[in-house]
C-alpha cells in the first residue's frame, strides 16, 4: 500500500506524444508507481501461451487492435520529422506557399492518430475485459467442482485473492504487453531509422544519455526495492500490532495496558518512519534524475546541433526534429523496466489462476445414475479405511450397517473420525480402503451429484445465503412451490417464527444471516433439508452451538425431520442420541463399540465411562 | 482535511524548503527553451560560434542546478510527509485506544485498522504530492505562460483557445467518470461478496448439488461488473488521445501563425521554436492537473475517515473528581440497571437488573445465548455505561471511581481468551507487568496451566502468536484465567471462560478458586448448570431480565425456567463433553 506514491513525470520541454493523465483509481494509485516487490513467474512460456488461447478467441478484434496501434505509433514517429521539415522548408526561408498544406497534413495525421489510439483502447478494453470475465467465470466454475479437501487446506482469503489481485495483475500486464510494448517498439525503432536518415552525428549525441538513463533506472530501482522491502516489513509489524491491540481492545482496557501499548506502537512507528523516509527519498530521486538527463540531452542536441548548423552541416529544422525524437526515444526505454515488472506480475498472477484451473476436479468421471427418489436408505460400511496421509490413518476398518429408516448415532472424542464418516458417505473424500454401499451399490460407482441428492445434511454451522427466507429454504429444491416451501417450514417448526417477522417469508437475509438468531438459522437449514427430502440424512453437531434450552425446542423439528429416513447423528450431548437404533462409539478411527444405549452401558466400555463421567463431574 | 495541518506544523521548515527547492527546479526547466532560442537566434542566425558554445555550457549548468532543486525537494518533502504520517498515526492510535465499546460498535475494529494504516498512508502520499507535484505543475503552467507571453503576445490567441477547451474536456471527463467508478466499486463488491458467500457455504453447495445455480448467479454479477468496468474504462481511454490532440493542434497552429509572424519580421525562428516548447510544457502540465484532482478527492475521503475517528467522543471518561478505590472490599450492587447497545430504548440488552453480591460471595449467571449475560458483566469494569441505574463497588458508584483504579480491582476472563503475541509469561503478566516469576508460576498453577506450559520446549518463554506455537482453545482459556488471577483482584469475572476446558480440569480450577480465592467476589457466567450449582447465588437471565435469582435449591423449587434448563441438560443422563 505504501507504493502508491506518485513519481512526477519527468517533463522535458519537448512535445510529449503520450503524457500521463487521469488514470483508473485502483490499487497502486494512478501513474507509474514506485517499484513494488517483484513477483516472478515460474513457467513464463507455457503461461503466456495459455493466456494467448484465451485472447485468441477474439482474434478479429485483436487484429484491429494491432493495426490501430501500428497506425498510432507511426503518427507519433513521423510527426516530429514533418515538424522539422516545416521549419526548414518554410519558416527559415520565409516561404508561405505550401506551409498551410503541410500544417493541414499534420493536423490530419494528429487527428487520425488520436482517433486510432482511442479506437485501439476501445477495442482492447473490450477484448481484455471479456477475457478477464471468462477467466473469473472459469475460476468460479472450477471452485464448484473442486473437492472439499481442496478448500480444507486453503484459506478463503487466499482463494479470494486469486479472483481479485491475481486477475487484476493479469489485467495490468495484459494492457502493457499487447499495446504499450508494441508502441514502444515501433516508436523506438522507427525513430532510430528516421534519426539516422536525418543526421548520424546528432543521432549518436541523442543516444549518449540512453545508457545513463538505463543505469540510473537500474541503480535507483535496486536501492528502491530494498528500501521498500524494509519499509514493508516495518509496516507489516505495525499492522500486526494495530490488529492485535484494536482487536483485543477489551483486554487491553481491562488490564490497563494502554500506555504500554502506546510505547510499543511508538517504537515500531519510529522505525517505520526511518525506513519510510529513506524509501521515499530514494524512490523520489527517479523524477529529478530523469528530468536532469533529459535536460542534458536537450542541451547537448541544442549546442552541438547549433554548432553544426553554424558549420552548415545541418539545419534548424533537423534540431527541432531531434529534440522531439530524443524525448520519444528515451522514455520508452526508461519505462521498460517498469513494464517488465508489470508483465512479470501479470504472468505470475495468471500462473496462480491456472494453478487452480489445473487442479483435479471431483467430477473426472461420471458414475452410474441413481434415482434419488427411489433410494431406500440402506447404508453399509464394509471395512472402510481412510487416511489423509498414508502414514496417519483416520479411519481403520470401520464396519456397520444401517437399515432403511434407522437412526445411527456417532459419538466419541474430537478427532475420533466422526465427521470423516460423513465426509466419506457424501464422497467429499474418497475411501482409501473398503467399500461403502447404499442400497447395495458401491458409492464409488455412482454419479456424485445423484449420490448427494439422496443424502441431506444439517451442519453445525447453519449456513444462510444472502436472499430471502423463502429462497434460502428453496435452496433445498429449486423447483419447489411456495406452498411446499411453507409446508417444509411448518414441519421444521420454523413457520411460526417466520410468520412473526414483518415481511414473513420474504424477509431479506444478509450474508451469513446475521439478522436471525442461531437457533432460527438452524431451523431454516432443517426446513431446507425437509424440502430436499433425502432418503439419508446427516446431522453433524447440528445443535452443539445452541444453548440447551433452545436445543430442546429444536429437538422436535429434528425428530420430524428424521422420521422415515436413515439418519446419522453426530452429537456431543448424549441426551440427544440415547434413543438411537444404534450408537457407534468412535475412538482412534475405530468403531469397535456398537449397540443400543442399554447394550453399550451393559458392556461397560468407553461409552459407559463417558456416560458416567458427567455424573462424576456434576456431583463434584 | 484542512484541520489535519496541525500534524504538519512541527515540520514547517522542511515543508517550506521542499516547495522552494521545487521552484528552483522549475525555474531551471523554464530556462532551457529560452537558451535554445538564444542558440538559434544569437548563435546560428548571427553566426557566432562562441555564443553557441557559451549557451550550450550554460544549458548543461542549468540542467545540473535543476537536479539539485529536484533532489532537495524530494528529500524535504519526504521528511515532512513521513513525519506527518508518523505523528498522525500515533495520535490516531492513542485516540482509538481511548475509545469505549459503544464507540467501537459504531466504528468496527476492521475499519479502524484500515484507517490507521491505509488512510494514513494515503494522506502521507498526499502531503508528499502536495509539496512536489502540486507545486510543480501549476508553476510550470504559470511559468510557461509568462515565458510564452514574453516571447510574443499575438501567438497567445492560440493558448486562449486551447486552455479553456482542455479544461472543459477535463471537467466533463471527471464528471462522467466519477459516478461510474462508484458503480464499478459497488459491483466489484458484489462479485467478491458472491464468491465469498460461495466459499463459506461450499459444503452446503455441494451437499445440495447446486453448482449450476451458483454459477448462474455468479455469472450475472460477473457480467454486470465487466459491463460497467468496460464502459468506464472506454470513457477514460478518451483522456490521452484527446489531450494529445489538443496539444498537437495547438502546436500546428503556433507553427502556421508563427510562420506568418516570422515572415512579417515579428518573430525570429528561435523564438518560434522556444514558443512551441513552452506551449508543450504548459499543456502537458495540465494533464497532471487531472491526476491531482483525483488525488485530492481520494485524500479527502481518507481525511474524512480519519477525522471521523478523531470526532468520536470517548463516552467513557475518567470522572473529574475520581476517588481511588480502597484496597479491601468486594461488595457489588446493581440497582435498577438498564442498558442498550443501540439508540432505541426499546432494544434494551438489560432491563432493570437489581442484585447484591457480598464480599467473598460467588454469583452464577445462566441464560440462553443473547440473554444479556456478557453485557451485564461488561458494565462492571465500565466497558460500557448503563442507560439507567447504578452499579456500586464497596458502596461507591463505579462512575465515580478512577478508571485505572477500578479496573485494577477487577480480574476479567473474557469469552475469547484474546492472547497477545509475546511469550506465555508476558501474557500472564499482562495485568501486572511487575509480578515475579514465582507469582506467574503460582497463578498458572491455580489456573491448571502450569503443567502443560512446563511440558513445552521453552516453558514459560514459549512464544505465542503469529510465528509462535499454537495453543488449543482450552489452553488459551487457562492462560487467560492465570492472567486474571495474577492480578489478585477483589472481583473476579468469568465470562463463560472454561467452555473449551474439559470437565475434570474445570472442576479442579473451581476447587482452587474456592480454596485460594475465597475472599474474592466471583461472577461466573456458564452454560452448564453444574458449573454454578454451588454458587451462593444464581441468576437466570432471559431476554435482558433477571428471570430468577436465588440459590440452587430455591430456584429448583420456584423457577420454571431454571428447572427447564436443568432438564435440558440432565434429563436423560445430561450432557457429556468429550
Amino acid at each position: 500500500m505504501s507504493d502508491s506514491s506518485i513519481k512526477e513525470k519527468p517533463q522535458s520541454p519537448n512535445p510529449d506524444p503520450a503524457p500521463a493523465g487521469l488514470s483508473l483509481p485502483g490499487p497502486g494509485g494512478p501513474g507509474r508507481g514506485a517499484p513494488r516487490p517483484k513477483e516472478r513467474a515460474r513457467n513464463t512460456g507455457a503461461t503466456v501461451r495459455r493466456l494467448w488461447t484465451y485472447l485468441n478467441r477474439q482474434r478479429a478484434d485483436l487484429l484491429w487492435v494491432y493495426a490501430l496501434t501500428v497506425f498510432a505509433a507511426l503518427v507519433t514517429m513521423v510527426s516530429p520529422y514533418l515538424l522539422g521539415l516545416a521549419i526548414d522548408r518554410f519558416i527559415t526561408p520565409g516561404r508561405s506557399d505550401g506551409l498551410l498544406g503541410l500544417c493541414l497534413l499534420l493536423l490530419g495525421l494528429y487527428a487520425g492518430g488520436a482517433i486510432a489510439s482511442w479506437l485501439q483502447a476501445y477495442v482492447m478494453t473490450g477484448v481484455a475485459q471479456r477475457m478477464l470475465q471468462s477467466l473469473r467465470g472459469d475460476l468460479f466454475r472450477k471452485f464448484q467442482r473442486l473437492p472439499v479437501s481442496f478448500f480444507d487446506t486453503r484459506t478463503h482469503g487466499e482463494l479470494m485473492s486469486r479472483n481479485t489481485n491475481d486477475i487484476e495483475n493479469v489485467s495490468n500486464g495484459l494492457n502493457q504487453t499487447v499495446t504499450q510494448m508494441l508502441t514502444s517498439l515501433i516508436v523506438v525503432i522507427g525513430s532510430l531509422v528516421l534519426m539516422l536518415r536525418l543526421n548520424l552525428v546528432l543521432t549518436l549525441v541523442s543516444l549518449v544519455t540512453v545508457p545513463l538513463v538505463l543505469l540510473a533506472a537500474k541503480m535507483i530501482g535496486g536501492i528502491t526495492r530494498r528500501s521498500f522491502k524494509a519499509q514493508q516489513e516495518r509496516l507489516g509489524s505495525l499492522n500486526g500490532l494495530i490488529e492485535e491491540s484494536v482487536g483485543g481492545q477489551r483486554t487491553v482496557q481491562i488490564f490497563r495496558r494502554e500506555q504500554a501499548m502506546k510505547e510499543q506502537f511508538g517504537e515500531i512507528n519510529n522505525e517505520l518512519n526511518r525506513a519510510a523516509v529513506r524509501a521515499q527519498i530514494v524512490s523520489g530521486l527517479v523524477g529529478p534524475v530523469m528530468n536532469m538527463l533529459n535536460n542534458i540531452n536537450f542541451a547537448l542536441i541544442a549546442a552541438i546541433g547549433g554548432w553544426m548548423v553554424w558549420q552548415g552541416w545541418t539545419s534548424v529544422g533537423v534540431i527541432v526534429s531531434f529534440l522531439n525524437y530524443s524525448r520519444q526515444f528515451g522514455r520508452p526505454i526508461a519505462d521498460l523496466a517498469n513494464q517488465y515488472n508489470l508483465i512479470q506480475a501479470g504472468v505470475a498472477g495468471a500462473e496462480r489462476v491456472f494453478e487452480i484451473l489445473d487442479q483435479e476436479t471431483e467430477y473426472e468421471e461420471r458414475g452410474r445414475a441413481l434415482d434419488s427418489r427411489a433410494v431406500r436408505g440402506e447404508v453399509i460400511f464394509d471395512k472402510v479405511s481412510f487416511a489423509y496421509r498414508p502414514s496417519r490413518p483416520v479411519l481403520s476398518e470401520v464396519e456397520f450397517r444401517a437399515e432403511p429408516g434407522q437412526k445411527i448415532a456417532l459419538v466419541g472424542p474430537t478427532g475420533a473420525g466422526k465427521t470423516t464418516i460423513v465426509n466419506l458417505l457424501t464422497r467429499f473424500y474418497e475411501v482409501t480402503g473398503g467399500t461403502i454401499r447404499i442400497d447395495g451399490c458401491d458409492i464409488r460407482e455412482l454419479d456424485k451429484n445423484d449420490l448427494r441428492r439422496s443424502v441431506g445434511m444439517v451442519l453445525q454451522d447453519a449456513y444462510v445465503f444472502a436472499g430471502t427466507i423463502r429462497s434460502n429454504i428453496r435452496y433445498g429444491r429449486l423447483d419447489a412451490s411456495d406452498a411446499e416451501v411453507e409446508h417444509a417450514a411448518e414441519l421444521a417448526n420454523a413457520d411460526s417464527f417466520i410468520r412473526a417477522l414483518p415481511k414473513g417469508y420474504d424477509t431479506p437475509l444478509t450474508m451469513g444471516g446475521a439478522n436471525l438468531s442461531h437457533g432460527q438459522r438452524q431451523l431454516l437449514t432443517i426446513a431446507r433439508a425437509v424440502l430436499a427430502d433425502p432418503a439419508i440424512l446427516i446431522l453433524d453437531e447440528a445443535t452443539s452451538s445452541i444453548d440447551t434450552r433452545t436445543e430442546m425446542h429444536i429437538q422436535e423439528a429434528m425428530r420430524s425431520l428424521m422420521r422415515g429416513r436413515t439418519s446419522f447423528v453426530i452429537a456431543h450431548r448424549l441426551s440427544t442420541i440415547q434413543d438411537a437404533d444404534r450408537i457407534l462409539f468412535m475412538n482412534g478411527g475405530r468403531a469397535d463399540e456398537q449397540g443400543t444405549h442399554e447394550e453399550l452401558l451393559a458392556a461397560r466400555g468407553f461409552y459407559y465411562d463417558l456416560y458416567h463421567s458427567q455424573f462424576a463431574a456434576r456431583s463434584s | 482535511m484542512w484541520r489535519l495541518r496541525t500534524y504538519l506544523k512541527p515540520y514547517w521548515l522542511p515543508a517550506l524548503l521542499a516547495p522552494l527547492f521545487m521552484v528552483l527546479e522549475v525555474c531551471m526547466d523554464l530556462m532551457q527553451p529560452l537558451l535554445l532560442q538564444r542558440i538559434v537566434d544569437d548563435g546560428i542566425a548571427a553566426g557566432d560560434a562562441g555564443e553557441i558554445r557559451r549557451t550550450g555550457l550554460l544549458m548543461l549548468t542549468v540542467a545540473i542546478v535543476g537536479v539539485i532543486g529536484g533532489v532537495g525537494c524530494t528529500i524535504y518533502s519526504s521528511i515532512a510527509s513521513q513525519h506527518f504520517g508518523r505523528d498522525l498515526r500515533e495520535s490516531l492510535f492513542v485516540k482509538v485506544q481511548s475509545l469505549s465499546f459503544r464507540n467501537l460498535d459504531r466504528l468496527p475494529s476492521d475499519t479502524l485498522i484500515t484507517r490507521i494504516t491505509n488512510d494514513v498512508t494515503q494522506l502521507q502520499t498526499f502531503v508528499q504530492m502536495l509539496l512536489r507535484m502540486f507545486v510543480r505543475s501549476p508553476m510550470l503552467i504559470v511559468g510557461s505562460l509568462i515565458m510564452a507571453l514574453s516571447i510574443n503576445l499575438k501567438l497567445t490567441v492560440i493558448l486562449a483557445i486551447a486552455v479553456p477547451v482542455l479544461f472543459v474536456f477535463l471537467f466533463f471527463l471527471v464528471r462522467f467518470s466519477l459516478p461510474l467508478f462508484a458503480t464499478v466499486q459497488k459491483r466489484l463488491d458484489r462479485v467478491n461478496g458472491r464468491l465469498q458467500e460461495n466459499l463459506n457455504g461450499i459444503r452446503v453447495v455441494k451437499a445440495f448439488v447446486r453448482s449450476d445455480y451458483e454459477e448462474e448467479r455468479f455469472g450475472a454479477v460477473n457480467r454486470d461488473y465487466t459491463a460497467i468496468l468496460t464502459r468506464s474504462m472506454r470513457i477514460m481511454a478518451l483522456n490521452m488521445p484527446v489531450m494529445t490532440l489538443i496539444l498537437n493542434v495547438s502546436i500546428v497552429a503556433v507553427l502556421w501563425y508563427g510562420g506568418a509572424l516570422n515572415r512579417s519580421g515579428d518573430l525570429a525562428v528561435g523564438e518560434l521554436v522556444a514558443y512551441i516548447n513552452y506551449v508543450t510544457q504548459m499543456l502537458s502540465s495540465m494533464l497532471a492537473i487531472g491526476m491531482i484532482l483525483t488525488f485530492i478527492s481520494r485524500a479527502k475521503a481518507s481525511a474524512d475517515r480519519v477525522n471521523e475517528v478523531f470526532d468520536e467522543r470517548a463516552d467513557i471518561e475518567n470522572p473529574p473528581a475520581a476517588s481511588v478505590l480502597p484496597a479491601v472490599g468486594g461488595r457489588l450492587d446493581f440497582e435498577n440497571v438498564s442498558f442498550g447497545y443501540g439508540t432505541h430504548t426499546d432494544e434494551l440488552a438489560l432491563r432493570d437488573i437489581t442484585f447484591t453480591v457480598l464480599p467473598g460471595q460467588t454469583l452464577g449467571i445462566l441464560g440462553a445465548t443473547g440473554s444479556g449475560k456478557t453485557s451485564l458483566v461488561s458494565l462492571i469494569p465500565r466497558l460500557y455505561d448503563p442507560e439507567a441505574g447504578t452499579i456500586r463497588i464497596d458502596g461507591l458508584p463505579v462512575s465515580h471511581i478512577d478508571l485505572s483504579s477500578l479496573r485494577g480491582k477487577i480480574g476479567f476472563v473474557p469469552q475469547e481468551a484474546n492472547l497477545f503475541s509475546g511469550t506465555i509469561a508476558d501474557n500472564i503478566r499482562f495485568g501486572r507487568p511487575g509480578a515475579s516469576d514465582d507469582e506467574v508460576r503460582r497463578a498458572a498453577a491455580a489456573a491448571q496451566a502450569h503443567a502443560f506450559i512446563e511440558r513445552m520446549p521453552e516453558g514459560y518463554a514459549s512464544r505465542i502468536g503469529q510465528k509462535g506455537i499454537n495453543l488449543s482453545g482450552g489452553q488459551k482459556q487457562r492462560i487467560a484465567i492465570a492472567r486474571a488471577l495474577l492480578m489478585r483482584p477483589e472481583v473476579l469475572i468469568f465470562d463463560d471462560s472454561t467452555s473449551a476446558v474439559d470437565l475434570a480440569t474445570e472442576a479442579k480450577i473451581r476447587g482452587t478458586l474456592q480454596r485460594d480465592f475465597s475472599g474474592t467476589t466471583q461472577l461466573i457466567i456458564a452454560q452448564r448448570v453444574s458449573a454454578v450449582q454451588g454458587a451462593d447465588l444464581i441468576m437466570v437471565m432471559d431476554r435482558g431480565r433477571a428471570a430468577a435469582v436465588g440459590t440452587h435449591e430455591e430456584l429448583t423449587a420456584n423457577s420454571e425456567i431454571y428447572r427447564e434448563i436443568c432438564r435440558s441438560q440432565e434429563s436423560e443422563g445430561g450432557e457429556a463433553r468429550v
